[in-house]
């Protein structure tokens, strides 16, 4: 991996990542408040839904129950509308900027570690979103799962380069 | 309204809010949908330990850790506030096949019968909450994302490596699920 610099930083930053900021802009930290309160209706929709219950994964996994699929299933075909509105129509962000969302390219990590966090999902019942929300319902022992996964983070990092990309 | 609000919420509500973040995010700031990375940022922030993956401006990407809070005080707020007062109802088979396991209090979303403090001091606690958490940990940033940056964001943006993860996804969840977590629950 390149030694980090000014220049490469968001190359490091976006590496294995989907979700990155691609905002040029730089606002007061207090401009994140909107981030909060999305992520609050995100939490009561997550916990509302029971997507974040191990019991409905469980259902999900065993095929005996379509509102985990109804739910990923509906999200996606809104979210997908909502992308090509946006591109269709060059739609800016509130700041008017420029609406940027390219195509990651393919790796192996998209299988091996595709299949390790579906081990992962099953045993804990959990992808990392609902961790947060799980802590939030007051399971205070998700804590212990939640920096356990912080770990496995932590780890991947440390070996990234030994693994196949 | 409000005894409605309470009940659970059908998956064709939920569903469509939940694609709605997708562009929320991107309009509000150019922000992609996705949560696997603030592990990666708490990493950064905490405990880079000159690792070479960990040495970026997290502060640029600072929005994520406000969003998860926002999960978090979302789940508070969500079981505090308007709670469904009644037990999780699940298949019947499920409420079968779990009895054997013991796991019989369906109050929490959570099965406490083997989530709790105590079972952590146990193999079976230890498989569930310490190695499961590694594996997503480990397996989402190996894969470059999780059920939010690949199910939903890379799959609205059309992107065929999102569908490849996504189908791993599902695959090992049905391994483990079906053929590997009966054993470890039978502990």
């Amino acid at each position: 991996m390149q030694k980090n610099t000014p220049d490469n930083d968001f190359e490091i930053r976006s590496l294995d990542a989907t979700c990155t900021n691609d905002s040029q802009l730089v606002h007061p930290f207090w401009y994140n408040i909107k981030y909060v309160i999305t992520g609050i209706l995100f939490g009561i929709v997550f916990v509302k839904a029971e997507i974040i219950s191990w019991f409905r994964i469980q259902e999900m996994f065993r095929l005996q129950s379509f509102h985990m699929y109804g739910v990923i299933g509906s999200a996606v075909v809104v979210g997908a509308l909502s992308v090509f509105l946006i591109k269709r129509f060059n739609i800016k962000t509130i700041y008017g900027e420029k609406i940027l969302l390219d195509q990651k390219p393919f790796n192996i990590g998209q299988i091996i570690g595709g299949l390790l966090f579906g081990f992962g999902w099953a045993i804990t019942g959990a992808c990392p979103g609902p961790l947060f929300a799980q802590i939030g319902t007051g399971v205070s022992v998700t804590i212990v799962t939640l920096l356990s996964a912080i770990a496995g983070t932590w780890f991947y990092g440390l070996i990234r380069n030994k693994l196949p990309h | 309204m409000i005894e409605w609000i309470k009940q659970p919420w059908p998956w064709y509500i939920a569903g469509p809010l939940i694609g709605l973040t997708v562009p929320a995010l991107l309009l509000m700031g150019n922000k992609r949908f996705g949560i696997s990375s603030a592990l990666r940022h708490i990493c950064a922030a905490c405990l880079p330990a000159k690792i070479p993956y960990f040495k970026y401006q997290w502060t640029k990407e600072i929005w994520n850790l406000f969003f998860v809070l926002g999960i978090f005080l979302g789940g508070l707020i969500a079981v505090n506030f308007i709670n469904n007062p009644n037990p999780i109802q699940v298949n019947a088979n499920l409420v079968a096949e779990l009895k054997g396991y013991g796991i019989t209090n369906y109050s929490q979303l959570i099965p406490v019968d083997i989530f709790n403090w105590q079972a952590l001091f146990h193999l079976k606690g230890l498989l569930l909450m310490v190695f499961g958490g590694f594996l997503v940990g480990f397996g989402t940033r190996y894969a470059g994302g999780c059920t939010s940056g690949h199910a939903i964001t890379g799959l609205s943006n059309l992107q065929w490596p999102s569908l490849v993860a996504t189908c791993c996804f599902m695959i090992g969840g049905f391994i483990m699920a079906n053929f590997i977590l009966p054993f470890i629950l039978q502990l």
